[in-house]
C-alpha cells in the first residue's frame, strides 16, 4: 500500500516525516496543540522539555501508537515521504515496519536473543537468510561480540544496557527508514549510555532517527536538530503541550530564539 | 528476641519524632502468624477427618471388581463401571468444546474489544455467571438441550449433560483466560506492534505462550469442578442405575457423583460403604486433573 513511493535516492535530505498543525487529545483533553516540525533524512533529531508536555505523544503520533491508546486522538496532518499518514490508505501495521521504535524501559521479548531478533522479520515476511540477518542486526547494534556465544539463551539475561541494544537490534532488523527512541538511556548507566549514543552516531548514515531525552548533554552530542517542547496550564488545571523552538542543536543550545528555551538549557527551569 | 533497637546518634530518637516501638510491633507479628497458622491447622483437620473417614469405609470395598462390575441391587456386587465411563465420556466432551470456546472468548474480551458499554455489558454478564447456581444451569440445559434440540441431542443423553456443564465451566474458563492475559505486561504488547505485528500475531507468538500455563490451570480446575457437579445432571435426568455403558453421544448415561448419590440414599449399611468406594474413585480422579493442571504449569513455563 505504501510501497509506491518515489526512488529513496531523490528523497535526500528533504523532510521524510513533516507535521503540520498537530493537535493530540486524550480523551476530551488537549494535550499537546498546533505541532508543526519537519524530520530530516538521515538526521537525527531530539526533543527536550519537561516532563508532560507532550514530547512521548508526539512521538507516538509519528508511527501511530497512539492508535492503540483508547481515546487517543490525532488532528492536523502528518505525512511520511508527503502522504497523510492517518489518511485511510496507509495501513498502521505495515507504517510501524517502516517507522520503528525503541522504548523507555527496555522490553525484551521473554525468548532468546535469536528469537527477539528473527520475531519482526518472520512476522513481516523476510525472505531472505534469517542467520545472517540475526547478525548483521546485532553487529549494527553494536552488541554482536557480546552475545555471539548465547544466542539461544535469553533475552532478558542481559544486562539492561545489552537489552536497550538487543530493541535497538530488533528494531533495526525489519529495516525501518526511522526509529523512534523514548528516552532510550533512562534506564541506563554512563557507560551503557555512551555506547547508544555512539550507536546512534553509526546509525544516522542508515537511518533517520528521533529521539525523546531528558538529557541535555546527550541532546547536544547525538543530535543535528532540536525540538524543545513546553507545556502552559489552563484554567481547568490541566497542562497543554507545545511546541517553543526548532532549529539546529548548536542554535538552540548557544543562541535561543526564545527566553523560555535559553533557561531551560541552561538549566534555569524545570 | 530481645533486640536494643538504639543505635547511637539516630537524630529521629533524639528529637523523638518516631516512636519506633519495635517489641509492640514484632508481638502484633506474632499474632497474626499464629492466627494464620491456626487457620491452615483447622481447614487441614476438617480435610483430614473427611478423607480419613471415607478411606476407612470405603477401602475394604475397593477392589478390581468394584471397578469392573455395573450397579447390583446386592452391596457387595454394585461397581462403578458404567459411572466411570460416563464421567470420562461428560469430561472429554466438556474439554473440547469448552476449552477453544472459553479460550476464544477470553482472548476476544481481553486483546480485541474495543472498551466500550458492549463489551463492559458482557464483562458484567459474564462474570455474574460465573457465579450462578449449578441448579439453575441445570434447568435450561433440561429446557433447551434436552426437550428443544432432542433430535440432535437425542434427549437425556450424555450430549445434554456435557453440554449443560459446558454451560457452567465457560464462564470460568473465559474468567481464567482473561485473568492470566491480563498478567502479560504491556510492554511486550507494544514491542510487538512497533514491529509491524498484527494484533493476532502479537497474541499468537508473544503473550499467548506465556498465558498459557495460567489458561490450562485455569481449564483444569474448571473442569474439576465439572466431575463432581450432581445437581444439574440429575436435573437433566442422568440415570442413576444402567446396565451398560455409553457408546455413543445420545446414549443415556450416569457419572461417578450421580452413582454415589445414588447409594448414598440407600437405606442399606453396605451401600455407604461403597458410596465411601465411589468417592475414592471420584477423589482419585480429581487429584490425577489437579497433578495434570501443575504438571502442563511447568512444562509450559517459559524457562526464561
Ligand atoms: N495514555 C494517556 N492517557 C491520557 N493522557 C495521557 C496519556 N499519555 C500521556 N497523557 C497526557 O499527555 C500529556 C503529555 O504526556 P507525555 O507522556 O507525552 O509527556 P512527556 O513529554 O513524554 O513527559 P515525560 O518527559 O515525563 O515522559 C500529559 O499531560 C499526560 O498526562
Ligand atoms: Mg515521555
Amino acid at each position: 500500500m505504501i510501497s509506491d513511493f518515489s526512488d529513496p535516492a531523490q528523497l535526500t535530505n528533504t523532510a521524510v516525516l513533516k507535521a503540520e498543525n498537530v493537535n493530540v487529545y486524550y480523551g476530551s483533553n488537549l494535550a499537546v496543540r498546533d505541532v508543526s516540525l519537519d524530520i530530516p533524512r538521515n538526521k537525527v533529531v531530539a526533543f527536550i522539555g519537561p516532563s508532560g508536555c507532550g514530547k512521548s505523544t508526539i512521538l507516538r503520533c509519528f508511527n501511530r501508537m497512539n492508535d492503540l491508546i483508547p481515546g487517543a486522538r490525532v488532528d492536523g496532518t502528518i505525512t511520511f515521504h508527503d502522504r497523510n499518514l492517518y489518511s485511510k490508505a496507509l495501513d498502521p501495521v505495515e507504517i510501524r515496519r517502516r517507522i520503528g521504535m525503541v522504548f523507555q524501559k527496555p522490553n525484551p521479548f521473554p525468548k532468546s536473543i535469536y528469537e527477539n531478533i528473527a520475531f519482526g522479520a518472520r512476522i513481516n515476511g523476510y525472505q531472505g537468510d534469517m542467520d545472517e540477518l540475526v547478525e548483521s542486526s546485532l553487529r549494527k547494534a553494536a552488541i554482536w561480540e557480546e552475545v555471539k556465544d548465547k544466542l539461544k539463551e535469553s533475552g532478558l539475561a542481559l544486562s539492561g544496557g545489552q537489552q536497550q541494544r538487543l530493541c535497538i537490534a530488533r528494531a533495526i532488523a525489519i529495516s525501518p527508514e526511522v526509529i523512534l527512541m523514548d528516552e532510550p538511556c533512562s534506564a541506563l548507566d554512563p557507560i551503557s549510555t555512551l555506547r547508544v549514543e555512539e550507536l546512534i552516531h553509526e546509525l544516522k548514515q542508515q537511518y533517520t532517527i528521533v529521539i525523546v531525552t531528558h538529557n541535555m548533554q546527550q541532546a547536544s552530542r547525538v543530535s543535528d536538530l532540536t525540538a524543545f517542547y513546553n507545556a502552559e496550564a489552563t484554567e481547568k488545571g490541566n497542562k497543554i503541550g507545545y511546541l517553543v523552538e526548532y532549529d539546529n542543536t548548536q542554535s538552540i543550545f548557544h543562541n535561543p530564539q526564545q527566553q523560555a528555551t535559553q533557561d531551560y538549557v541552561s538549566g534555569r527551569f524545570g | 528476641m530481645n533486640r536494643d533497637p538504639f543505635i547511637e546518634g539516630d537524630p529521629a530518637s533524639a528529637t523523638s519524632q518516631f516512636k519506633v516501638n519495635l517489641s509492640g510491633r514484632y508481638k502484633i507479628d506474632r499474632i497474626f502468624e499464629i492466627a494464620t497458622w491456626a487457620a491452615v491447622c483447622i481447614s487441614l483437620l476438617v480435610l483430614a477427618a473427611l478423607v480419613v473417614d471415607v478411606l476407612v469405609d470405603g477401602l475394604p470395598r475397593l477392589n478390581w471388581s468394584f471397578l469392573t462390575s455395573f450397579p447390583s441391587r446386592k452391596p457387595e456386587e454394585a461397581g462403578i463401571l458404567p459411572a466411570f465411563a460416563g464421567t470420562l465420556w461428560v469430561m472429554v466432551i466438556i474439554a473440547v468444546l469448552s476449552f477453544p470456546l472459553g479460550v476464544g472468548a477470553g482472548i476476544f474480551l481481553e486483546e480485541f474489544s474495543q472498551d466500550n458499554w458492549l463489551a463492559r455489558t458482557i464483562e458484567i454478564n459474564i462474570n455474574n455467571l460465573a457465579g450462578v447456581p449449578s441448579i439453575i444451569y441445570g434447568l435450561l440445559g433440561l429446557q433447551v438441550f434436552v426437550r428443544i434440540f432432542e433430535p440432535v441431542t437425542g434427549g437425556r443423553s450424555v450430549l445434554s449433560g456435557a453440554l449443560t456443564l459446558v454451560l457452567l465451566v465457560l464462564p470460568i474458563i473465559i474468567v481464567a483466560t482473561r485473568e492470566a492475559l491480563r498478567s502479560i505486561p504491556d510492554s511486550l504488547r507494544l514491542a510487538g506492534f512497533a514491529l509491524g505485528a498484527t494484533r493476532w500475531q502479537v497474541v499468537r507468538e508473544q503473550i499467548l505462550p506465556l498465558a498459557l500455563p495460567g489458561i490450562l490451570t485455569g481449564t483444569i480446575l474448571a473442569l474439576s469442578r465439572a466431575i463432581g457437579e450432581t445437581a444439574p445432571l440429575i436435573t437433566i435426568g442422568a440415570l442413576t442405575f444402567i446396565p451398560y455403558l455409553p457408546d455413543n453421544l445420545q446414549s443415556p448415561f450416569t457419572t461417578l457423583p450421580i452413582q454415589v448419590y445414588n447409594w448414598v440414599s440407600r437405606p442399606q449399611k453396605e451401600f455407604h460403604d461403597t458410596a465411601a468406594a465411589g468417592i475414592i474413585v471420584l477423589m482419585v480422579v480429581l487429584l490425577l486433573m489437579n497433578a495434570t493442571a501443575v504438571f502442563l504449569r511447568n512444562k509450559f513455563q517459559k524457562r526464561f
